[in-house]
């Protein structure tokens, strides 16, 4: 176990959390705003996979294929809001539950009517198929170097957008009090459409990343969406400093654990046993780590909003 | 049987308990008047143990329950009704106060019906009548006019068998006559209980108190007899002005 | 009162007939459908308990049916094929698991209580596929179903006896439960928690105790469900499955004694009937959840009378 394997899987882990904070941005931010439990935003990361994978067949480029993916998430996710979400607002959390359970159904579905059960294989542009040179001496996938590099991107500008602008001002004067908002004249409910879209877009930029990660196929969103759930649980709800903080731990804990624990348990308890028990303890690592932090922390680590 | 010692708490910058200081004798029937605002109810919650203050004490029967949370405080016999209507609305009446029959018991079952068990059932219909609503035990909760609900509310402080009785504003939103009734029932009650009461209803306080304390912005003010709180000049000033 | 003794009667004689009028039809699937449905209905009268009169959204109640089928597959692994042990084992194991759970979730509400006994089950679910010996991903085969003695489970209409025996049994251990001072007290604390703290009703171990049974009770109909479809696999404990359960319960009714059983029927009937019609039935099935949470809230038991509080 060299330091630059550890510092390899370390960017995987922190790979796999970019990935998450951007699943978990716009789950925080519906959840914190509108009070909605959105369990369809796994669903729009499979859309956004799924058609920025298609477009990119269609128009041969890689890029225009993942501009026109978030522009179709991103339209995807306001039409969900118009049609189904909106309604439950004034709706307790198992009614939003139960709902958007019936729109994963849904979505899973019409994916698999259109593009089929099996998983396809989605590939990097040809010009992020190398390596890069890392400073240890070994060399990083420079597609996986680029997803962090848009994820930290992106936390930024979110970050400024929220704190900096008239938008987030709105989203978070929303947020707590929505009456004042509305008395100033401002739309909420196309406040709402808005930021529930922008949430969604976000979901399907970390899907159509993922794509030629993971695989792309039905259901490939709830996967994620229920470790999203453990990084919400972790970072606070409503909190874009928790989202991000929250998803960076689980990404690295989950990543690690799975490559490390095994060998690691290997030194102290025989090989055979360590063969079994390792990946058993590894896939449950996060779960164990929101119990922990649970209990110390019920209301997450970063419960206010920022 | 009560003492509060210093006892602050905060909303943000706001103080809504400052520093009080306050002392209730066994059998005493204790009014806590004061304006809107005052910091009335945030005190009876730190009494009831909804509320945690943020400072200072409170003893109960020479025990320290400052930090007790709040059920084990109605246990150990604090008892309180809620200035807003808090019942189970969608449980009949009888069911209600035989619920806190049941809490005040302490004792829990998991086979025979609670609503055939007499020892709930019996104690629970004597209170109901005592308050005036036998009549309408078997009515839902929800359907209650609003001044029975507010005799419901004061029957389930009742049904607990408190040691001393918290009633936040027992004639909140009552007509005129359903507060005489309140008034009178009140004034039986007094023979048996220990209390607080939380009443913007001089006629009723007057009538009742054996002492006042006066609550402004989160302090006591004055503490003393009905009769000398109306002479009080600054309670004249800071409350009692525009009526007197 | 009365009217629903009677109606639970003839649901009852109704069921009991089914067996000989299915196999002189020549019918024996539905047999097993509906053997199926009343398995998973025990299941959904216990999420019942702490979903509709303990106000706990749990969104992973789908742990316990793969616990106890887990419990059954193991046993049988080892040897071990007494059926009374595996019903013990398997509602004992869920039991604690329900405790662990519990004991964490419990102390949370509102979205994060979804979540997390959502995450919990996930946690099991990847444990069950990381776990080679009992087959991982793939799930492993019963040996033998649970030798109980006196009923042969190889025997589909004994197994169908069974389960509609137990099915009753638990629709009356429920009722029981929730109308005595334990019930009482855990439906007050959904109703109005401020009130009954102020009585001093603790919520928290209420709630707690109500989740363990419930936990035990699905333990056992995860124990007949493994046995029924005679393979375990981590599948039993997706999020779906969970989900599935939740549906049955609001669907039938919340906090009404029939309501799970009406909408294990109502949603698995419905199920098999979109199935037999379309290969990609889930693409009707989850708008029509959404209605039915939209526009039917208070469910098929509500048609006949009011819930329970
Ligand atoms: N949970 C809370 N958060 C923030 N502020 C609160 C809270 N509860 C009460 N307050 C504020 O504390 C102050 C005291 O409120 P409280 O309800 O105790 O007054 P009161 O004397 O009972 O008034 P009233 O006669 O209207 O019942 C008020 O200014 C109120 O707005
Ligand atoms: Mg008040």
């Amino acid at each position: 176990m060299t330091f630059s394997l550890v510092f390899e899987q370390l960017l995987n882990g922190l790979q796999f959390g970019v990935t998450l904070f951007l699943m978990a941005a716009g789950l925080t931010l519906v959840l914190g705003i509108m009070n909605v439990v959105n369990l369809a935003h796994g669903s729009l990361y499979m859309v956004g996979a799924y058609l920025a994978l298609a477009a990119a067949q269609w128009t041969g480029s890689y890029l225009l294929g993942a501009a026109l993916g978030l522009f179709g998430t991103l339209v995807v996710g306001m039409g969900v809001e118009v049609v189904v979400l909106r309604t439950l607002y004034d709706r307790d959390h198992l009614d939003q539950v139960l709902a958007t359970f019936g729109l994963i159904l849904f979505f899973n579905e019409l994916i698999a009517i259109v593009w089929g059960r099996a998983s396809l294989f989605a590939s990097p542009p040809s010009w992020l198929s190398g390596h890069i040179d890392l400073f240890t001496g070994s060399r990083y996938p420079a597609y996986r170097a680029a997803i962090i590099l848009v994820g930290l991107v992106t936390a930024l500008i979110l970050w400024y957008v929220v704190t900096r602008t008239r938008l987030g001002m709105l989203i978070r004067a929303g947020a707590s009090n929505r009456t004042m908002v509305a008395a100033l004249g401002v739309n909420i409910r196309l406040l709402y459409t808005v930021v529930f879209g922008f949430g969604a877009a976000l979901a399907g930029l970390a899907g159509l990343m993922a794509g030629p990660i993971y695989n792309v196929q039905p259901g490939m969103g709830e996967l994620v969406l229920i470790q999203v759930f453990v990084v919400v649980v972790i970072g606070g709800i409503g909190s874009i400093r928790g989202a991000l903080v929250g998803a960076i731990i689980v990404g690295i804990v989950d990543t690690l654990g799975r490559a490390f624990l095994k060998p690691l348990m290997a030194t102290i308890i025989s090989a055979p046993a360590a063969e079994s028990a390792g990946p058993a303890l590894a896939s449950m690592l996060i779960y164990l780590l929101m119990a922990v932090v649970l209990a110390i922390r019920p209301q997450g680590l970063f419960p206010a909003r920022g | 049987m009560l003492e509060v010692h210093a006892l602050t708490k905060s909303f943000g910058a706001l103080r809504a308990t400052d520093g009080v200081t306050l002392k209730v004798e066994e059998g005493e029937t204790h009014a806590i008047i004061g304006p809107n605002g005052a910091g009335k109810t945030t005190l009876i919650g730190q009494l009831a143990g909804m509320l945690l203050p943020d400072g200072g004490s409170i003893r109960f029967a020479g025990e320290d329950i400052t930090r007790l949370p709040a059920p084990r405080r109605a246990r150990k016999g604090l008892a309180r009704s809620f200035q807003i209507t808090s019942i189970y609305r969608d449980f009949s009446a009888l069911q209600n106060v035989a619920l806190a029959v049941q809490a005040a018991s302490g004792r829990t079952g998991f086979w025979r019906p609670a609503f055939d068990d007499e020892s709930l059932i019996a104690p629970a219909k004597k209170i109901l009548a005592e308050v005036g609503l036998e009549k309408r035990m078997h009515a839902v909760a929800a359907n209650l006019s609003h001044g029975e609900q507010r005799q419901l509310e004061v029957a389930m402080a009742l049904a607990t068998r408190p040691r001393l009785l918290l009633l936040d504003e027992p004639m909140a939103g009552m007509g005129a006559e359903e507060s005489q009734r309140m008034i009178g029932f009140l004034a039986g009650l007094k023979q048996r209980h220990t209390m607080i009461l939380v009443e913007h209803d001089m006629d009723a306080v007057f009538r009742l108190a054996d002492r006042i304390s006066v609550l402004v912005y989160g302090r006591v003010i004055a503490t003393d007899t009905p009769e000398r709180i109306k002479q009080n000049e600054e309670v004249r000033r800071a409350y009692l002005g525009e009526d007197a | 009162m009365k009217a629903r003794l009677i109606s639970w009667i003839v649901a009852a004689v109704l069921l009991a007939a089914l067996p000989p009028l299915l196999l002189a039809l020549g019918q024996p699937f539905y047999l097993d459908l509906v053997r199926r449905i009343m398995i998973l209905a025990i299941a959904a009268i216990s999420l019942n308990l702490i979903l509709g009169y303990g106000g706990m959204v749990s969104f992973g109640h789908a742990a316990y049916i793969g616990v106890g089928a887990y419990a059954v597959g193991i046993l049988g692994f080892y040897g071990f094929f007494n059926g009374w042990l595996h019903i013990l084992v398997a509602m004992a194991a869920s039991a604690l698991v329900a405790l662990a759970i519990g004991a964490v979730s419990i102390r949370t509400s509102g979205i994060y209580f979804i979540m997390i006994t959502l995450a919990f089950t996930q946690m099991l679910y990847y444990l069950g596929i990381s776990v080679a010996e009992f087959g991982g991903d793939d799930g492993m085969r019963l040996k033998q179903r649970s030798q109980l003695g006196i009923v042969d489970l190889n025997d589909p209409v004994q197994f169908y006896y069974l389960a509609l025996v137990l099915m009753l049994l638990s629709v009356f251990l429920i009722h029981k439960l929730i109308n005595s001072r334990f019930g009482m007290a855990l439906r007050a604390c959904r109703s109005n928690e401020a009130r009954s703290r102020a009585i001093g009703f603790s919520p928290y171990p209420y709630r707690l105790a109500a989740f363990v049974i419930a936990g035990a009770l699905c333990g056992l109909a995860g124990a007949l469900y493994g046995n029924h479809i005679n393979y375990i696999t981590p599948s039993l404990m997706t999020w779906e499955q969970s989900g599935d359960l939740m549906f049955m319960v609001i669907l039938g009714g919340m906090a009404t004694t029939a309501g799970p059983v009406l909408g294990a029927f109502a949603l698995l009937i419905v199920e098999e009937v979109l199935k037999g019609w379309t290969e990609h039935w889930q693409v009707l099935m989850g708008p029509l959840l959404i209605l039915s949470v939209l526009f039917f809230r208070r469910g098929l038991a509500g048609i006949f009378y009011k819930p329970d509080a």
